[in-house]
């Protein structure tokens, strides 16, 4: 693998590594609890990445996959008592296929009419969950106290869900560095550019396309999943929230979008002064207006975020920096 | 027979582009294709590689009838294209731009043997000192080539070339035209578009004439300039260059 040899690869991925090795070497419950938050929207941003990044397609509703796989993982794991990992991963399966579905639908739509079209699916699946028996109505489900004994108690469960996370946002960092840097990548960075000379030039747009969607889609759902085990219950106002759904495009442009390392420190910046701002009694309730002001300015100022900024103002960084 | 289009007609709303057009290209010939604006050249073109789906007649490539085949399955099967107003993939650089033909034409190569390719045809375009730089940085004389590498690197059987030489300067212009040759020199088929007129008829073995959307002549380039029906296409009334001359009489200019 070149990738190995890579800087750009190396940057993120050790990061991500060194961060979750040095929680569970400090193992205090107050930190895991603040790095699984974290790394929750670096995963979250990484995958909208490939949607709006790669792919050029902006998703306002894709915290739909997060409420939705998250939702059938924690269904699976609930009702069916299969293991975490296995209920996790096939929340994101279910995420990844529904993708597919409102792909072939909603990928013909481009530009605002595609992001138009993404909160209408959020909102209708916000709808139907909350309608919906299997999944507890809009009381939601609870995690069963007996599921704990397997991992030898609460504390045990979390930590052992933490580093599920932990694993999962590595390797969705890992996927994006791939898909970027892969034939099909390309393909995808061609369609964000000007998608009818992509076909033109032989890229199958409309395949390319659904499976940019789906790999966004599956790693949300299996984020979902640990999320809402960790929290021990979903219901339907956590998992569709329109506004988390905007603040994982804030990070994804702050840090720079299409970029692999962007949307990893974005989510950690926004989310260091998201805590700050809902910790200081003057912004706490102006956390989300602050969020927009961001949006407004990055969009104005620095649209390319603070990686591609970089890489536009450094020309040696392109090399480096991914 | 490289390409063979049957009886294409294409109707947007009320106006009628193409009307039953048919003609045939030869392999290894240049086809001039041209027209006054408005013609339907650029249509023609867009029906042929499938951008749009013709409202009847038939292309047949290579004996394989492509009509209404989207542009993706067009282009992997060997058929590339120039566009009029360039569309080069503004934030990607000069190299992977040519690599996406590579990568994505009739050969479908992996990324490593296709940036090997881009390479190549960043060589044969000129454009080779300029790959890492980012499309949307070029020129426009640069970004026509870098139209044309894109188009190459695919390793077309066919090219449709859509006014390369528009907007180029005299000595950019000769250049092109060396280049357009030395591509047909490689055993590439061209179809082009073209309105700077002496190039056209040095550079093509056969021209074929649109006029609101219908074929109205076909032959060797010396037999389309006299053809009448042409030169009133161009000019309204064939007896219009007389006429004019002739009214220009000294008193008047005086």
């Amino acid at each position: 693998m070149k990738a190995l040899q890579r800087f750009g690869f190396w940057l993120p991925v050790l990061f991500i590594l060194i961060w979750g090795l040095y929680i569970l070497t400090v193992r205090q419950d107050s930190a895991r609890e603040q790095a699984f938050t974290l790394l929750m929207f670096v995963g979250l941003a990484s995958s909208l990445n490939i949607l709006l990044g790669y792919t050029g397609y902006v998703s306002f509703g894709h915290i739909v996959f997060f409420g939705l796989g998250g939702y059938s993982g924690f269904y699976f794991l609930s009702a069916h008592n299969l293991p975490l990992l296995l209920s996790a991963l096939l929340g994101g399966v279910v995420s990844a296929i529904l993708a597919g579905l409102i792909g072939l639908a909603v990928l013909r739509l481009r530009g605002a009419y595609f992001a138009l079209a993404t909160i209408g699916v959020n909102e209708a699946a916000r709808a139907f969950v909350s309608n919906f028996e299997p999944f507890g109505g809009a009381t939601g489900l609870f995690v069963n106290y007996s599921v704990y004994q397997g991992f030898g108690g609460p504390g045990p469960a979390l930590w052992r869900t933490f580093i599920y996370l932990w694993l999962i946002v590595l390797i969705t960092v890992i996927i994006s560095y791939v898909i970027k840097n892969s034939r099909f990548g390309l393909g995808l960075l061609a369609i964000r550019e000007d998608e009818d000379a992509a076909m033109v030039m032989g890229v199958k747009a409309p395949r390319a396309k659904t499976l940019a969607f789906m790999f966004s889609a599956f790693f949300p759902g299996v984020i979902g999943t640990l999320y809402f085990f960790k929290n021990g219950n979903v219901e339907p106002g956590d998992a569709f929230s329109l506004h988390m759904s905007i603040e994982m495009l804030v990070m994804v442009m702050l840090g720079g979008m299409g970029t692999v390392f962007g949307p990893v420190i974005g989510a950690v910046a926004y989310q260091g002064l998201r805590g700050f701002l809902l910790t200081s009694p003057l912004f706490k309730n102006l956390h989300l207006a602050i969020a927009g002001v961001f949006l407004l300015l990055i969009v104005l100022f620095v649209p390319a975020g603070a990686i591609g900024w970089l890489r536009e103002r450094f020309l040696k960084l392109r090399k480096v920096l991914e | 027979m490289i390409l063979e289009v049957r009886g294409v007609s294409k109707r947007f709303g009320g106006l009628q582009a193409l009307t039953n057009v048919s003609f045939t290209l030869t392999a290894g010939r240049i086809l001039g294709l041209i027209g006054p604006n408005g013609a339907g050249k650029t249509t023609l073109f867009n029906v042929i590689n499938g951008v749009y789906a013709p409202d009847g007649g038939q292309v047949i490539f290579r004996e394989e009838d492509i009509t209404g085949k989207p542009p993706y399955e067009v282009a992997q099967r060997g058929l590339a294209r120039t566009y009029q107003v360039v569309r080069p993939l503004q934030e990607l650089t000069v190299r992977e731009n040519v690599m996406v033909g590579a990568c994505f034409g009739r050969e479908k190569h992996h990324k490593a043997p296709a940036a090997h390719i881009a390479d190549e045809v960043l060589a044969f375009v000129g454009l080779a000192k300029k790959a890492d730089l980012l499309a949307g940085s070029l020129n426009v004389a640069e970004k026509k080539r870098l139209e044309m590498a894109r188009a190459l690197a695919a390793r077309p059987y066919l090219l449709l070339l859509d006014e390369v030489l528009a907007g180029l300067n005299p000595s950019e212009i000769s250049a092109m035209i060396d280049t357009v040759r030395q591509i047909r020199d490689q055993g590439i088929t061209i179809f082009m578009i073209e309105h700077v007129m002496q190039a056209l008829m040095t550079l093509s073995d056969e021209v074929i004439v649109l006029d609101y959307g219908e074929l109205i002549a076909a032959g060797t380039p010396e037999e389309v300039v006299e053809d009448p029906k042409v030169i009133e296409a161009y000019l309204g009334d064939p007896k219009i260059a007389q006429r004019l001359l002739a009214q220009e009489s000294p008193d008047s200019l005086a």
